[in-house]
């Protein structure tokens, strides 16, 4: 525990790595904080293989291209903003571009690797696309400043983060099979609680790392 | 910096991002979607083919004239295109699987417009599927027969005839045309007998939106051209003397209608009864035709029923659900066979009521409609 506390404590001109990832992953968790990503969250997590397909894929994509965004604003837009182009509105559609793109190479690739690979994650390609969490994920870096390689372990960490929210949430849902749910509850009903409570416990985390 | 300059600049940048990322994916596509040759063996070295890899099974075979029965043209929903793959086929893709039964998964069926040919692969392909040729003809005549059913009669261009059995069916193209964009395959029995080799008829009744349907019935016209493949199917009058059950309704008159002809002509007797079953007076056609057939054929007997008489006219025939008529005409069915040709709920109402009057699984043929 004490070398998770100095790991984290360690002062680098800003917060280390592994406060970095942290943060991302559990206290500032993309989807139980800033409630981004909800509408595939809500309808996979019935179903624990696939909530654990669609987490590594989206903390596999979000990783990827937190990395491939972050240099792309850093190396090309940051120069430019000195010229008056206004980097805050090229950056949403470039980083919107650059993940579509890569989740298309991403699913060749994987059909081309591993065709078990693919039949179990490559129905859920097409829902990462569309996840608004790794959006989300790639501006918030930007905000927060954070370069290349610190951008990547934030990423990572959101990517992550999001996986832990989805498989939870599957954990409670498979245990929720037996119990006596409202019937104008079911499904998303019962979900959106579950979550805004889970939100809640997540929450008493923050100020963990300031 | 002005303002032009800037959307200038803007634009140009999101064009080379977007342009780099499509000329990586094209490159991509070029490298790693290229499965170059690959060698089908199909039916244990029968028949070796080698064809271009990455489409999937089902459009590999049709484009080498190995036409596998589909009726929804590849889209994963219809099963007609089960094919056993035995070696080379990948794992069970998900969309296969809600469409296979547990033991013809383990006697390795596919679904083959969801394989995809990767690599080298083994197929058993039955027989009677390479006597299925592609045809092309010229509609030489558009018959009303109610206000929602047409008599089709296609004349052979090429090649010039055809073989089948009485009962089988063919799939025919529907092209792209204004509300469809792609050509559609649908399945239609044949009803002339085979002796008319140089023609193929059917009767078809328009399906309210139906894609092929709305085709012949608002664009087909006498002297098209049009596509077809086929013999397909397994509906056939088995090889013994037992007496027969018929029971069908709207277009399911057609196999019946070759299968009928077919056996006056070969002087094949026996002991047939024929139930056909519509909603009003206006639906039912081929009135004549029966009657007539039933003075020239002493073994045979039609069975009219309309569900709903009242409405369009006076009926002398039976009323209610053809299913009803059958249970209060057809007596014992246990030495009997029964052909039924026509939609799944009518085929399943009609299996029940023949069991429950003694007729054995084996002893029932049917032809179910999607």
């Amino acid at each position: 525990m004490s070398v998770l506390a100095q790991g984290l404590a360690q002062p680098n001109g800003g917060m280390s790595l592994l406060a970095i990832f942290f943060a991302a992953a559990v206290t500032d968790n993309i989807l139980l904080t800033r409630f981004l990503g909800m509408c595939s969250f809500l309808s996979i997590s019935s179903q624990m293989k696939a909530s654990v397909g669609l987490g590594l894929a989206v903390a596999f994509v979000t990783a990827c291209t937190g990395a491939i965004n972050a240099a792309i604003y850093w190396y090309v837009l940051a120069p430019l903003e000195a010229m008056g182009v206004p980097a805050s509105s090229m950056q949403l559609i470039l980083f919107i571009i650059v993940i579509a793109g890569f989740v298309q190479l991403l699913e060749m690739v994987i059909e081309r690797v591993s065709l078990g690979l693919y039949f179990a994650l490559g129905i859920f390609l097409p829902l990462v696309t569309v996840n608004c969490a790794i959006l989300g994920a790639a501006l918030f870096m930007i905000n927060k400043g954070l370069r290349v390689a610190d951008g990547f372990v934030y990423s990572l960490g959101c990517g992550l983060g999001w996986m832990l929210a989805i498989v939870l949430m599957a954990g409670v849902r498979w245990r929720l099979r037996t119990a006596k749910v409202p019937p104008a509850l079911e499904g998303p009903g019962i979900t959106l609680i579950i979550c805004g409570t889970m939100a809640l416990a997540f929450m008493g985390l923050s100020g963990l790392i300031k | 910096m002005p303002g032009w300059q800037v959307i200038l600049i803007a634009s140009a940048l999101v064009c080379a991002v977007s342009g780099a990322l499509a000329a990586l994916l094209v490159f991509a596509e070029r490298f790693l979607v290229r499965y170059g040759r690959c060698l089908i063996d199909i039916n244990r070295g029968h028949k070796r083919l080698t064809a271009q890899g990455g489409r999937t099974l089902l459009a590999t075979l049709m484009e080498e004239g190995i036409f596998v029965p589909s009726a929804c043209g590849g889209r994963g929903t219809c099963a007609l295109c089960k094919l056993k793959v035995l070696q080379g086929g990948g794992p069970l893709a998900p969309t296969e699987v809600p469409l296979l039964k547990p033991d013809e998964i383990r006697d390795r069926v596919r679904i083959s417009c969801q394989v995809k040919v990767r690599n080298d692969i083994a197929i058993e392909v039955p027989e009677e599927l390479f006597s299925i040729r592609s045809y092309r003809g010229v509609v030489e005549r558009i018959l009303d027969l109610t206000h929602d059913i047409k008599e089709l009669r296609i004349r052979l261009v090429e090649p010039e005839s055809i073989r089948f059995t009485p009962g089988q069916y063919i799939q025919l193209v529907a092209p792209a045309y204004e509300g469809s964009p792609e050509p559609v395959y649908r399945a239609y029995s044949m009803s002339r007998p085979p002796s008319d080799d140089r023609a193929v008829e059917t009767i078809i009744r328009l399906v309210p939106d139906g894609i092929c349907t709305t085709w012949v019935f608002r664009h087909l016209k006498e002297g098209d051209e049009v596509e077809f493949n086929g013999p397909y199917g397994q509906f056939r009058l088995s090889t013994t003397p037992r007496e027969m059950i018929w029971i069908a309704g709207g277009s399911g008159m057609a196999p019946f209608w070759s299968i009928l002809r077919h056996m006056q002509e070969k002087n094949v007797r026996r002991k047939t009864m024929f139930f056909f079953g519509a909603v009003r007076r206006n639906d039912i056609f081929f009135l004549d035709e029966m009657r007539r057939k039933e003075k020239e054929l002493e073994w045979f007997r039609f069975v009219p029923a309309l569900s709903a008489p009242a409405e369009g006219g006076q009926w002398d025939g039976e009323h209610g659900l053809i299913t009803e008529a059958v249970d209060r005409l057809a007596g014992d069915a246990a030495d009997k066979e029964a052909y039924l040709c026509g939609s799944p709920g009518m085929i399943d109402a009609a299996i029940k009521v023949l069991k429950a009057k003694g007729m054995t699984d084996d002893r029932i043929f049917y032809d179910k409609f999607a």
